[in-house]
Formats: C-alpha cells, structure tokens, sequence
C-alpha cells in the first residue's frame, strides 16, 4: 500500500474518532459550553492544554526553524513553555478561585467597568482570529500536499469537522477531543524522532542522543554538525546572528505571551479548584516537554541528515528513469539525488537551481569558503515532514504524520473558537449588552458565534494563503498578548490599589504602542536599524509590557482607590475557600467542594 | 523554602500570614526559573558554554532543553509547597 492510502486510512480514522468523542460529550448547558461544567481531571486538563497550545506551527514548522537557526531556535523552545511556569505561579490558581468562563470577565468584574471587559474582548478577539487563520492555512495545506485535495476544499474540510464538535459539544467535546488529538500528534512526533535518533546517534531516545556521539565514532554530533556547517560557509549551529539583547527581549515576549493568551487561560476554568489548576498547568508542561525537548533533536538531525543525502549529490531530472540513472550514478562512484528528495520536490517544497551547469547539487551558506553559490533552496517545513523518509521509514509512519499535523492545527482552531464564541456571546451579548438574558439564549448564541467564527476563520485561512502573512502576524498575537493582557491581569492579582482607569489606561498603551511598532517596521519599511534598543518587532511586546504596566500603575495612583468590594474580592481570590457570594447572580459560579 | 511564619493553632486561616508566605515562595521560584533561562541559556550562556554536559555547550544544552526540565518540576514544587502552605495556615481547599 502506498503512502497516500496511508495517510487516507489515518486521517479518515482519527476524524472519525474526533466526531464520535463529540457526539458522546454534548454540551447541555452554558457550563458545559464554556468550562466544560468545571470538572475536568487535571491530567486530563494538562493534556487537552497540551494539545490546544500546540498547534501546526509547534508540530510542523519549529523543527524546521530550529535546524536553520540552531542556537537561535532556543527563543522558541524556552519562550513557549516558560510561560507555563508563570501560568501556574501567577494567573492560573487565582483566576479559577476568581471561579467566572472567560478573560473579559475577569478584567470587567476586576475593574468594575464595561468598558474594560469590552477593551478585553477586543484583545481577545485580535490574538484569537490572528492565530486561527494560521492554524486553518496549515490544514488546507496537510490536505493539498498530501491527499491531493485542492487546497479550498481542504480548509471546508477541517472547517466541517471543526464546526461539529465545537458547536456541539462546546468545551466539553472540545477537550475530550483534544486529548485524542494528543494522543495522535505525540506518537506521530516521537517515532520518527526516535528512528531518526537511532541512525544517527544509535541511541533511542532523542533527547539523549542530542547530547551523545555520532554512533560508531567519539566525536560529539553537535560537534561534527558544527564542523560540517561552517564548512559549507554556514554560521556555527550552537552561535546565532541575533543579539543577545533580541534574543533576551523575544523569548520574554513569547514567555509573558504565552501566559497571557486567552485560549491557553480559559483551560484552566475547566478544573475544580485552585490547587488542580496548578497541578494542571504541571500536567500541561510534562505533555508539551516530551515535543518541546525532541524538537531541538529532531532539527539538529534533520539538518545533519539534510546535507548528508543531498550535498554534493548528482541531479536526476524528471524526464530520466530515476532508478536506472541512480544505479549508474552509483556505478561511476558518485552519490545520486535521494529519492525522498524527488517526491517532495514536486510540492515546491525543495528547490534546485544549477547555477554552475555541472548537475551537482551544491548546497552552500553564505559564506562558502570554496566561494561556490548555493543551488538548492529547501523549506524549513520539510524537515518535519520529509523526516520519515529521510530516515527511510515506511509508508504508514507518513500517514500518521499527516494526521499528526491535522490533530496539532484542529485541536488549536478549537480552542481558539472558544474563545472567540465566548467573547460574544458571554462578555459582549449576556455581560455588556443584555444582561437579563437567560441561559438557553446566551447557549444557542454561543453556538451560533461558534459557527460563526469557523466560517470567517476558513475565510481568513483562504485569504492568508494569498497574503502568505500568517508568520509575521503571529509575532503580533504574542506581542499583543504579553503587551495588553498579562499585565492588567497579573497586577489585578497581586496589586489590590490597581483601579479601572489604570487598568484602561495599561490595555490601551499596551495595544497601542505593539500595534505601531509591529506594522511600522513589518508592513512600513521600518529597518533593522532603527529598532529600539536593539530589539526586533517578535520580542518589542516584552518592553512595551513593562511601558504598559508603569503608566497603569502611575495612573491608578493619580486616580481614586477601586471601592472596598472589589478589594475585598482580591483578597478572597489569593485565598482558596474564602470566595463567598461574589458572581452567583451574574451567570458566574464560585467554585465549590 | 524557608517559611518562618507562625503558623494559627485556631481553625480561621491566617489568610494574612498565608498570602506573604505564597509570595515569598513565589519569589523564590521565579528566580530560579530567571536562572536557568534567561541566566544560563542567555546571560551567562558564553561561560557556561566551556563546559559541556555530554556532547554539547552547557549554556546551548539550558537553552534548548536543560531550562524546559527545570520548568517542569519548579511547578510541582510550587503545588506540594502550597499545599503545605495550606494546611499550615488553616486554608480550606
């Protein structure tokens, strides 16, 4: 059986067994809708977060960008789980003693103002949609490099069957499938990575064999990947281009973003308590940890593997038989184009241009010291997915790659949605517009947003594809989240005197300033050198944060005290148990024992 | 953690007393987690960088992946101590 009937079986089964999980765990009230009836286990919880924080960029892309980058890459693998640390020591515990569905209600009740909670659901909503149309780009692009459906038709597709379990069963369908989804994209990760693991280094687990020798020598794989790099004219693998001061600056902003998106927040409103959020946001870091820490293995191999098999390698054009040609390649003591190379050459993936006409395929950095121009030009996507057969591996570890990736970007979409959904029809219809609604309207307006959101996100996805933005909006997500959100909520926490026009005044500045300087130097040719402090528009939401904070701090001590309420209300949150009545009528729920 | 507040022998929690003592652990914790990011892998990631932890730097090892395993048991730290921070001051859980 060939791949592509792989990658049918796979992905058809585990679709089917996300729509079952949905049918099985319909939503029958706001509760469940929202929160998922405030029950979910902690493990459970730590491995629904796993997978809605981990989405197609995490599963294909960061690999891929940690092989060109080396060094570099490590923004990304400190930034995007350090956050878990600041979620369970700083928001997570407090905002589900605080016991209410979404972010916005938190900042509106906190700081007793519409229009703080409405601020908040405009920052919400942003971070949200900006992220969705990545995710639903990165399931059209599954289905068309895959399956061979057209790139549209698989964004419907992914639209479809996020639509059914989102809608129907809310965030209680939403979590039980995100464990499947778990499930699914881990192993789909993790065995490649240790097939891979164990031709290079023989060692089977990939983050020892990262650390470990070229199997068969005593030299250091990073050591040799080192050599081999700088040869070709690349920069070292362990040393980076970026300053120390941007690299400072984003792995700050990923981390503050990171605990300050609200789909990653809103998971931990799923659980019983205070303590089982922390014990969830515990789970949740284990889950991630096992791909965040083979990630930076699979990409030094990938890189390794790559100019192993391709550099120096006799071209095999289309219109020659392949296996004959290679067969007499091989003859004459040369190495031929690996085959893997040429079935994924046809996605436009790889790209080889031979520049000096000797059918080579030179694969140089910029500054080769043998002073030849590099012909082949690969995206870092490839590595993720060319992975299985780069290292040989059968047809059905593919497929279940292609699953993978589809798990990684549904189960992210879904929570986004969430999200979005909420923001609608909780904080912005039941909470700000109509407040004597009842509960079965504000549940079918929930799932009509819902609806509503994977329509435009599908359109967003088809519109993104067109733009190719996607990356560089993704920066802004973060940006924004670390900017607008974590300040106001982290300072609500900890910082009882922080009243409305301060926390008004933070949100705005936040947004704001990261809004500017994000599309001043990524749409308006702003430079390099122009940037403050050295710091790049991917990490500048880290001093904004701090800008935001300090004029919402100054404000709020220019401006009177919050009433004694809502200072009584702090004081009940950093306390678990001691939450009385606050909420009860207002749709909300203190959390119970 | 060096927790030198009294504890409460009545049955009311010394929310007071309680909400200091997470603070101070708080603190602890997140200078660790500063050490072995921003510190290790960022900071200091040159000097570390001469000694190695198998085959690779160790200023380059915390930063792809030695940082990620401290992160992951500072936050079952945090949960067994403020457990005990619980039940030394009377808070219900």
């Amino acid at each position: 059986m060939d791949q592509a009937n792989w990658s049918f079986i796979f992905v058809g089964v585990t679709f089917a067994l996300y729509i079952g999980i949905a049918i099985w765990s319909r939503a029958s009230s706001t509760e469940d809708f929202y929160v998922a009836g405030h029950d979910v286990h902690p493990v459970i919880n730590g491995m629904a977060t796993a997978a809605d924080w981990m989405s197609a960029a995490s599963f294909l892309s960061m690999a891929g960008l940690i092989a060109f980058l080396g060094y570099g890459g490590s923004v990304y693998l400190m930034g995007w789980t350090g956050g878990y640390v600041l979620l369970a020591l700083l928001l997570a515990p407090f905002l589900r003693e605080f016991g209410k569905f979404t972010v916005p209600d938190f900042v509106g009740d906190r700081y007793y103002s519409s229009f703080a909670r409405v601020v908040a659901v405009v920052c919400a909503l942003f971070v949200s949609f900006t992220y969705i149309a990545g995710q639903m780009k990165g399931v059209g692009v599954a289905f068309s490099g895959f399956l061979g459906i057209p790139f549209e038709a698989g964004i419907i597709i992914g639209m479809v069957i996020v639509f059914f379990y989102a809608v129907l069963g809310g965030m209680k369908g939403i979590t039980y499938t995100q464990v499947a989804q778990y499930c699914v994209l881990i192993f789909a990760y993790t065995v490649p990575a240790i097939f891979v693991s164990l031709i290079i280094t023989g060692n089977a687990v990939p983050q020892l064999g990262f650390i470990g020798n070229v199997k068969g020598t005593d030299i250091a794989m990073l050591d040799k990947l080192n050599t081999v790099v700088r040869d070709l004219g690349f920069l070292e693998y362990t040393s980076t281009s970026k300053s120390m001061v941007d690299v400072f600056a984003i792995t700050a902003a990923l981390m503050f973003g990171t605990a300050g998106l609200p789909h990653v927040i809103i998971r931990f409103f799923t659980v019983k308590s205070a303590q089982a959020a922390r014990v969830s946001a515990g789970w949740a870091l284990v889950f991630i940890a096992v791909l965040y820490t083979t990630a930076p293995a699979v990409g030094a191999f990938a890189r390794m593997n790559f100019i192993d098999t391709v550099n120096e390698a006799s071209y095999i054009a289309d219109d020659e038989d392949y296996e004959t040609r290679a067969a007499t390649i091989i003859a004459q003591g040369g190495k031929p184009v690996p085959a893997w190379y040429k079935s994924w050459e046809k996605t436009g993936l790889l790209h080889y241009d031979d520049k000096n006409g000797d059918g080579i395929m030179q694969y140089r950095g910029p500054n080769a010291p043998d002073g030849i121009a590099n012909e082949v030009n690969p995206n870092r996507d490839i590595f993720v997915l060319a992975n299985p057969q780069i290292a040989g591996l059968p047809g059905w570890v593919i497929g279940l790659v292609v699953a993978g990736g589809l798990a990684a970007a549904l189960s992210t979409a879904a929570g986004l949605l969430m999200v979005i959904s909420s923001a609608i029809s909780h904080d912005l219809c039941r909470r700000t517009l109509f407040p004597s609604m009842n509960d079965k309207t504000e549940l079918r307006i929930a799932r009509f947003s819902a609806a509503g959101a994977v329509v435009c996100a599908g359109l967003l996805g088809l519109f993104a594809s067109q733009l190719g933005f996607v990356a560089q909006v993704v920066a802004f997500a973060f940006g924004l989240a670390a900017a607008s959100l974590f300040p106001i909520i982290f300072l609500g926490i900890f910082w009882k005197r922080m009243n409305k026009e301060g926390a008004i005044t933070a949100m705005l500045v936040g947004l704001v300033s990261t809004t500017s300087y994000i599309i001043y130097f990524k749409f308006m040719g702003g430079t390099a050198a122009g940037w403050w402090f050295g710091i790049s528009p991917e990490g500048i939401g880290f001093l904004f944060m701090w800008l935001a904070a300090g004029t919402g701090i100054g404000v709020s001590l220019a401006t009177p005290a919050p009433p004694q309420d809502i200072q009584d209300l702090v004081e009940d949150i950093r306390v678990p148990g001691t939450r009385r009545s606050h909420g009860m009528a207002e749709g909300g729920m203190a959390p119970t024992k | 953690m060096g927790v030198s507040t009294m504890a409460t022998t009545d049955q009311k929690p010394d929310a007071k007393a309680y909400w200091s003592a997470t603070k101070r652990l708080t603190v602890s914790l997140l200078i660790i987690w500063f050490t072995v990011s921003y510190g290790a892998g960022i900071l200091f990631r040159d000097q570390l960088d001469n000694f190695s932890i198998g085959g690779a730097p160790l200023g380059f090892w915390f930063a792809q992946n030695g940082a990620i395993y401290v992160f992951v048991a500072l936050i079952f730290y945090y949960c067994r101590a403020m457990t005990k921070l619980e039940k030394k001051f009377g808070v219900k859980r």
